[in-house]
């Protein structure tokens, strides 16, 4: 499609010699009935574009326009805020919360991010081998990753629950002292980060594996041939060839967990005092975690959100180029 | 592409511009059909925060009955009651406002600030019957700006079985100190204290304002020694684990299931929980929260107000006023409020309720001496307010702070 999209765009004259050199890689379109191809090639583009400027570009306008004018209630309502320019994004970060929830936000993503991906990769390393019931077992991996997220997060807010919580009765069984796992300032960060890991471990496992399986087979039985060990087998054939994946694989998982919100509102709602308190959590607050809304600064925050994730994203479409081209 | 036929393409692209247009045309339908402005098409809009309440519920019926005798269709639905208040700012500016609309009591002021609501002026609300504390609520700036359909307010639920066991004469809890000292005997007789809720949310500010009022503190001044004093109660039954340390998570909701397990002696709830405490399969009682040095603290309202929004038709509000006026009206407003199990905000219905129930009576003598999260001209000072009343109940009783310093800070940044 994209050649048939992009001729009507770039043609400067009715010259086809012309539009064949500003796509040099595309087909020369055909000749006959030009016009009939271009009205079915806008056709064709339309519900797409509509689709993404109703649903993508119009939101994103607004949200910037509501991070930079002074909105309260009234002038919501009404339509008139005034135009403050980057008011809202000083207010931002001139907050005492703002310092903390970069903090919580860089380590929440850094943690889960590493541990999903070892855990992941470990999991489907280890599925890999096709033991009996393996196909099972990884099935029942995947169960975290069909639950819906208010579901396992109100079970985890169950088991961590300080005084009926099941964890910490075990614990108490083995003779440890019970942990305020989601009320305590020092533990709640931790406490949704391990509930994030095990809810993230499967998107990792399942496409690490299929990684694996584009791996020869072949590569292991030489190496093993020349006396390589499984160790010394993962680190010089797995790892290597698996490193495309990887890469995807830690920047899809980036963006996603960049914007992780529910299980943390969930669980914690950010506190206790604003310890487990992430960008996320805290635009939420901002824009309707109060009975009467703050707009302005909950959309700033909201776009420095999606700031960082476009970073990461453009990162992401740069490395699939170079892996397209090599 | 290139091998498709002609005929084929054509048909395409007409497809494709039929669905388009299709789309188009179902989306401008769609908002015209959420919307309430299709001229005077006989069909009047209801918001409200009971989704509990589905078709074929009281509820859902009288609104019909009212509709039926205005001469209307109602169009009704019921949002969380969280959702309610976004969902409408969003709904007036685009013009979209429901005909009438019941919110919870603190965020009238809210709506009113917005230029949402109508004022009893001008949407003829009667509202000389009901209880003026309950009605200030619905007050800012000399003007009124809804009814309240009901009310409700907190107290202390108390298990009888685990106070008899533990030698505590419920009687003798009057005050502060003596409650503190039940819930010693308590814990030594191997139960559990009191629970409540004090998650990082409106819900929590809700349930510490009994104490903070109990104690004489003023909601200007969030620091007072008196403010102190009740943020100090608190923690210190946290750190004799006298309350367990799960109320810095508990919604109203899991500490009313904490209380149903039977092992807690005190609970600080709500009148809405009076069906469920029937249902818990043991003994209970009912005291007012105590004030500080004795006597019963000023509980907050809660409950939800009957309010008008403003329309661009304003021919709209004769019907809006008919049905406001049909289910306001005394037996609907009896009927309503035993299904929500809330009190009643005018005297001779409260009456007629605690002659039929009894068990009403220290709910009713609660909700007449309670007070407005948003009176006292508060109004939407209050939102901001809270929050960093309820942030520092959570620092100070997660430990983070002390209770002198989360108030200080807390002060701060309300200004």
């Amino acid at each position: 499609m994209s050649h048939t999209t992009r001729v009507p765009h770039r043609r400067p004259a009715p010259d086809h010699s012309g539009a064949a050199g500003a796509a040099p890689a595309a087909p020369p379109p055909a000749r006959r009935r030009p016009s009939s191809q271009q009205w079915a090639a806008w056709a064709f583009l339309t519900p797409v574009t509509l689709y993404l400027v109703l649903f993508y570009a119009y939101p994103l306008y607004r949200n910037i326009d509501l991070s930079l004018r002074n909105y309260t209630v009234r002038s919501f309502v009404q339509g008139d805020a005034p135009f403050t320019g980057l008011q809202n994004y000083r207010t931002v970060f001139d907050d005492p919360t703002f310092a903390p929830a970069l903090l919580h936000t860089v380590v929440f993503t850094a943690v889960c991010l590493v541990f999903q991906y070892a855990i992941g990769l470990a999991l489907a390393v280890f599925f890999n081998q096709h033991f009996r019931l393996s196909a099972t077992l990884r099935a029942l991996f995947l169960v975290p990753w069909l639950l819906p997220l208010i579901v396992s997060a109100s079970t985890w807010s169950w088991m961590l629950n300080s005084d009926s919580g099941i964890v910490n009765a075990v614990l108490h069984a083995v003779g440890v002292d019970p942990v305020n796992w989601l009320t305590s300032p020092s533990w709640s960060l931790i406490s949704v980060i391990i509930a994030n890991i095990w809810i993230g471990v499967p998107f990792n496992l399942v496409v690490l594996y299929s990684g694996l399986q584009s791996i020869p087979a072949g590569l292991y039985e030489a190496a093993a041939l020349d006396g390589a060990g499984p160790w010394r087998r993962f680190w010089s054939i797995t790892f290597p060839l698996l490193r495309p994946v990887s890469a995807i694989t830690l920047l899809l998982g980036l963006v996603y967990t960049l914007k992780v919100f529910d299980i943390i509102w969930i669980m914690t709602k950010g506190g206790p005092a604003e310890s487990s308190t992430t960008f996320a959590t805290w635009s939420y607050q901002l824009g309707f975690g109060n009975l009467l809304p703050a707009f302005g600064p909950g959309a700033a925050v909201g776009n420095l959100l999606v700031v960082a994730a476009l970073v990461f994203g453009l990162v992401y479409a740069r490395v699939q180029r170079k892996q397209a081209l090599s | 592409m290139n091998s498709f036929s002609r005929g084929r393409r054509l048909t395409a692209a007409a497809l494709t511009a039929l669905a388009v247009a299709t789309s188009a045309t179902a989306c401008g339908s769609g908002s015209t059909g959420t919307g309430t402005k299709a001229a005077d098409d006989g069909t009047y809009t209801i918001w409200d925060p009971y989704p509990q309440f589905a078709k074929g519920s009281a509820w859902v019926k009288l609104l019909d009955a009212c509709g039926a005798k205005a001469g209307v269709k109602i169009k009704r639905t019921g949002f969380d009651t969280s959702d309610l208040a976004n969902k409408t700012l969003l709904a007036a500016q685009q013009d979209n406002s429901p005909d009438l609309l019941i919110v919870d009591n603190p965020v009238v002021s809210t709506l009113a600030e917005a230029g949402v609501l109508t004022t009893t002026d001008e949407n003829k609300l009667d509202t000389s019957k009901v209880d003026p504390n309950l009605l200030a609520a619905g007050q800012v700036g000399g003007k009124t700006y809804g009814t309240p359909i009901g009310a409700n307010t907190l107290a202390l639920y108390y298990n009888k079985k685990v106070l008899k066991e533990a030698g505590v004469d419920v009687a003798s809890v009057k005050d502060w100190p003596s409650l503190t000292a039940a819930l010693a005997k308590v814990e030594k007789a191997g139960k559990k204290g009191i629970t409540f809720s004090a998650i990082g949310t409106e819900e929590g500010s809700f349930q510490f304002l009994p104490w903070f009022w109990g104690s004489g503190a003023k909601l200007t001044e969030l620091d007072s020694p008196a403010a102190v004093s009740a943020l100090s109660l608190w923690k210190g039954w946290l750190d004799k684990g006298y309350a367990p340390n799960s109320v810095l998570n508990n919604t109203q909701t899991t500490s009313w299931q904490e209380f149903a397990t039977g092992d807690y002696a005190f609970a600080e709830n709500g009148t809405w929980q009076l069906a469920g405490a029937k249902k818990a399969g043991f003994d209970y009682g009912v005291l007012p929260v105590p004030a500080s040095g004795g006597g019963n603290a000023a509980a907050p309202t809660g409950g939800e107000f009957v309010t008008v929004p403003v329309q661009s038709d304003t021919g709209r509000y004769t019907t809006t006023q008919k049905l406001t006026t049909c289910l306001t009206s005394t037996q609907n407003l009896y009927d309503t409020d035993t299904t929500l199990s809330y009190v009643a905000p005018t005297t001779e219905i409260q009456d007629k309720q605690v002659a039929a129930d009894p068990e009403l009576k220290p709910w009713v003598e609660a909700v007449r001496s309670a007070k407005g999260r948003t009176s006292d001209d508060l109004g939407t000072k209050y939102p901001k307010i809270s929050e960093q009343m309820w942030k520092a109940v959570q620092s100070a009783l997660s430990g983070s702070k002390s209770p002198k310093d989360a108030l200080t800070a807390a002060q701060s940044a309300v200004k």
